[in-house]
């Protein structure tokens, strides 16, 4: 299993579609920084549909969600598009060890 | 576990070295440790003793020479990547003649050697990259 992290916001940078196009069933997918601002992705609904037909689990790291004022996003799964589990640094720690491999998309 | 970390953001331009020094203090917190912090590309900023702010804001230049010598971290600058941005050592300094230096104590000047060993001798390398 490989863990992916995504820094960008998918309204400025193709990286989170990228990283989608390329991960593999089973991969972990951890929003952060500006990647979190993927929780709530509304213009791309094909492609999000396309991301959760694929087995992946999603993460969004939750002091990047704090900073962004996006902490409601969690409260309101109608909002949250992209649906995360929001994680604390060493939950993200915690991520890396269990995976095999970790691939930064910046 | 053994982690070594890639910091390839500088302080203020983006998020990437803050996230960085998070993650290794979570790291250590979780009772792993840290066989390498690597600093490349505009990442050798956070190395230079020389960043002045007001003393209400937060440091983060003395925040990793904290760590670095909390936890006696390896700590490494890529000299290549750091020389030509200006961030250079007493050594290097003389060498290039030079009117000051700037390199944090306990961080090392060295090569991309110093990565591939980081990757090889790291049960997991983890990159931190900047924005742009």
């Amino acid at each position: 299993m490989i863990l992916h992290t995504v820094n960008k916001s998918p309204y400025r940078s193709r990286q989170l579609l990228n990283c989608l196009a390329r991960a593999k069933a089973g991969d972990r997918i951890l929003l952060i920084e500006d990647g979190v601002y993927g929780l709530n992705w509304s213009d791309n609904a094909d492609d999000i549909a396309s991301a959760l037909a694929l087995p992946l689990q999603f993460y969004a790291l939750l002091p990047d969600i704090q900073a962004r004022g996006l902490m409601r996003l969690l409260e309101d799964s109608a909002a949250m598009t992209l649906p995360c589990q929001a994680i604390s640094d060493e939950q993200f720690v915690d991520l890396v060890v269990e995976a095999d491999n970790v691939i930064s998309w910046y | 576990m053994k982690f070594s970390i890639v910091i390839l953001g500088a302080p203020y331009t983006d998020q990437a070295a803050e996230t960085a020094y998070r993650f290794a203090a979570a790291t250590l917190a979780r009772g792993h440790s840290i066989y390498r912090l690597f600093f490349y590309h505009d990442g050798v900023h956070n190395a230079s003793e020389l960043l002045t702010l007001p003393q209400d804001e937060l440091q983060p230049a003395r925040r990793w020479r904290d760590l670095i010598q909390e936890h006696q971290l390896d700590a490494v600058v890529c000299i290549a990547a750091a020389l030509r941005r200006g961030v250079i050592n007493d050594t290097e300094a003389r060498r290039f003649d030079k009117p000051a230096h700037n390199l944090g104590e306990g961080i090392k000047l060295a090569g991309l050697g110093e990565l591939l060993d980081a990757a090889h001798m790291s049960d997991r390398l983890i990159t931190f990259g900047a924005t742009s």
